[in-house]
């Protein structure tokens, strides 16, 4: 890319939770809910001297995105890495309730979820993971009548129970600031050893849970570069799709007889992964 | 963590409502609302112990103009320099000024 | 597993609930299925154990890997298919013994969190479906594990033992995360609710429809089992048609989850 263009481009990574609400919805539709004026603020965080935002982190709005009805879920990255307390968690699953009720009633609220998260936050441990089973429960509940867009933009990116919500998303979308896996560096560090997974060996871990490796997995839908412009136009495509079969996470016996036929002695890197994922298990064809 | 709360004198009621910034590393939030006309709060909570003195200077310096419009403000903060300090009261005061403060 | 191995309580609980019926063919060792009868009721039991010969060595010691997220979500879903055309769906039964996910190079770069979104959403649409979906918690329910193996139940019963642990990170790695000690992270347990481990303050959230005393946790007893099934038939009955997970939320330990999901609703129409 040219530098004059990429001058010109509008960063979406670097844009705080709000920002990118305010960015992503039609202009005039916009309506945030539980707004930090609310101050529905974490009951646990100030307990252990940690200082709390006013929205726990959370913005969730309702509007219109090139005309489809939305509910925008945005976790913000710079606050406590995005962690899902009990209250964000809770407005994440409450709003994916209510969005859940509104499609049984014949008004179609399309979810989007800015996944900005390395999971749990553990000073909240056991609320933040209720609250994620609850997400799941929701999203898998409201993909028999909406698509759920998940967005993973970076620099947190989505980890923990979080990854999970991702992998559950009809269409995920993500840039190469962002990287997608179940498990932190350092906790694998932790609990497997550092010959396993050096949480410093940062080229292995982006090769391994990029963005563009994640894609060229099918287990990210769409790549795009951090242009704000061309992620609202990917999140726009997204939510006038119809309601579809995931094969991601339905095609059962096609993952088991995958994962039979690896050879499990051998290390793992980034390019065996992408030959064995790459071919179509997930019937979308080649990564667009 | 530390909690700290300061008075001013001041004008009529801002205009309405406005927030800036995020509770992340070196910054904070400030939640701005119009308060009664004459006395403006400031009730900070800093992750950044005994820096008291600090704090009391540098709000001072921004209420010492005792015209300003009369305000509420919530100051999370996250360990954020002077100088972010009166950027964001200043964002949150032109918003509450300009129509354009609230969510 | 070999006969030398410690036989895990996910397997023991299993084997006794069932009578040691014969398991279902066509999973792997690490995941035991069980056609048995609940109460009067046809139902299908499941449980992650420990396979020390586990093609995959991060899940030996009976984490969910990569092949026991996939397994347990074909569990659920073949009898999600079976019933498909029946009034009657059968109970599944999640024994829920889970020490973590697998942690390791090979999990991450062949997706096992796409492996666990696939068998959490095999239970939850279950659980959509019709079938009484219960957790029941005879040991360690951690973290990613659990969220693939019980956490989408309608209802949750857990052994009172010392043995019974809900988290979300094993307390070293917590420690490290949070950048505290291990002494410091217990510590905080102890007036944190939701920090401690142990059932009894997971209790308190509200997210338990039983927790049960029982004689031996490492090995029932008739009495033991009399009770559990007793437990797991009331589970099924209160499930009814109730086919969410909205029964969690009615305790005063998760005050703020109900707060916020009152106060979204109110603002939600707008008007």
């Amino acid at each position: 890319m040219e530098s004059a263009e990429l001058l010109q481009r509008e960063s979406f990574v670097e844009k705080n939770a709000r920002q990118r609400v305010q960015h992503l919805v039609d202009a005039g539709t916009l309506r945030e809910l539980l707004d930090p004026f609310e101050r529905l603020s974490s009951p646990w965080l100030g307990l252990q001297d940690i200082v709390t935002q006013a929205d726990d982190g959370v913005v969730i709005a309702r509007g219109k995105i090139d005309g489809v009805a939305v509910v925008v879920a945005a976790i913000e990255p710079a606050f406590q890495g995005g962690s899902m307390g009990e209250v964000g968690g809770a407005k994440i699953a409450g709003a994916l309730e209510l969005a859940l009720e509104d499609a049984r009633a014949g008004k179609p609220v399309v979810p989007v979820l800015l996944l900005e998260t390395g999971g749990v936050r553990l000073q909240e441990a056991n609320c933040g993971l209720a609250a994620i089973a609850e997400i799941h429960a929701a999203i898998v509940a409201l993909r028999a009548h909406v698509p759920v867009i998940g967005v993973i933009s970076g620099p947190v990116g989505c980890f923990g129970g979080m990854s999970i919500a991702a992998g559950l998303c009809s269409t995920l979308i993500a840039t190469r600031e962002a990287r997608l896996g179940l498990n932190g560096p350092q906790v694998i560090e932790q609990e497997a050893g550092v010959d396993e997974f050096d949480s410093r060996d940062r080229p292995m871990i982006w090769s391994l849970t990029g963005g563009a490796q994640r894609h060229a997995c099918h287990l990210v839908d769409k790549l795009c570069d951090d242009d704000a412009a061309e992620i609202r136009t990917a999140i726009a495509r997204a939510v006038a799709q119809p309601v579809a079969d995931l094969p991601r996470t339905q095609a059962v016996d096609a993952h088991l007889a995958q994962l039979r036929s690896l050879d499990t002695s051998r290390r793992a890197d980034a390019e065996w992964a992408r030959q064995v994922m790459a071919h179509d298990i997930h019937g979308a064809g080649d990564p667009s | 963590m530390q909690r700290l709360s300061l008075d001013y004198p001041a004008g009529e009621p801002a205009a309405q409502r406005a927030l800036a910034g995020v509770v992340g590393s070196g910054d904070l939030e400030v939640l701005l609302e119009p308060a009664q006309s004459g006395r403006s709060t400031v009730a900070i909570t800093t992750s950044v112990d005994g820096v008291n003195d600090i704090w009391t200077a540098v709000i001072d310096r921004i209420f010492a103009d005792t015209d300003q419009p009369a305000v509420a403000l919530e100051i999370n903060d996250f360990g954020a320099t002077p100088a972010v300090v009166r950027l964001r009261i200043a964002q949150a005061m032109e918003q509450a000024a300009s129509g354009q403060g609230s969510a | 597993m070999s006969a030398t191995d410690h036989v895990s309580r996910g397997a023991t609980w299993l084997a006794a609930l069932t009578d040691n019926a014969s398991k279902a063919k066509g999973f792997p060792a690490s995941v035991q299925v069980v056609d048995a009868p609940l109460g009067e009721l046809p139902a299908r039991y499941i449980a992650v154990v420990p396979d020390t010969d586990n093609a995959y060595p991060r899940a030996a010691g009976g984490e969910v890997g990569l092949v026991e997220g996939w397994a347990l979500a074909k569990a659920v879903r073949d009898i999600v298919a079976a019933d498909a055309g029946n009034e009657h769906k059968r109970a599944v039964v999640a024994v829920i013994d889970v020490p973590s996910q697998a942690y390791g190079r090979t999990e991450e770069a062949f997706a096992i969190h796409q492996a666990l979104a696939a068998a959490a959403e095999a239970y939850a649409a279950a659980r959509e479906a019709g079938h009484p979906i219960v957790g029941l918690i005879v040991g360690k329910a951690m973290s990613g594990a659990f969220l693939a193996h019980g956490y989408q139940a309608n209802r949750l019963i857990a052994l009172d033992d010392a043995g019974v642990q809900v988290h979300a990170m094993g307390k070293q790695a917590a420690a490290r995360i949070t950048q505290r000690t291990v002494e410091g992270v217990e510590k905080l347990a102890e007036t944190i609710t939701p920090m401690a481990y142990d059932i009894a303050s997971f209790d308190k959230l509200g997210l338990l429809f039983a927790r049960l005393s029982i004689g031996d946790a490492d090995k029932p007893d008739a009495n033991d089992l009399r009770q559990v099934r007793t437990t797991l038939d009331k589970a099924v009955a209160d499930i009814g048609d109730d086919d969410s997970l909205a029964s969690r939320l009615d305790a005063e330990g998760r005050a703020a989850s109900v707060k916020v999901r009152e106060r979204l609703r109110a603002q939600w129409a707008g008007d």
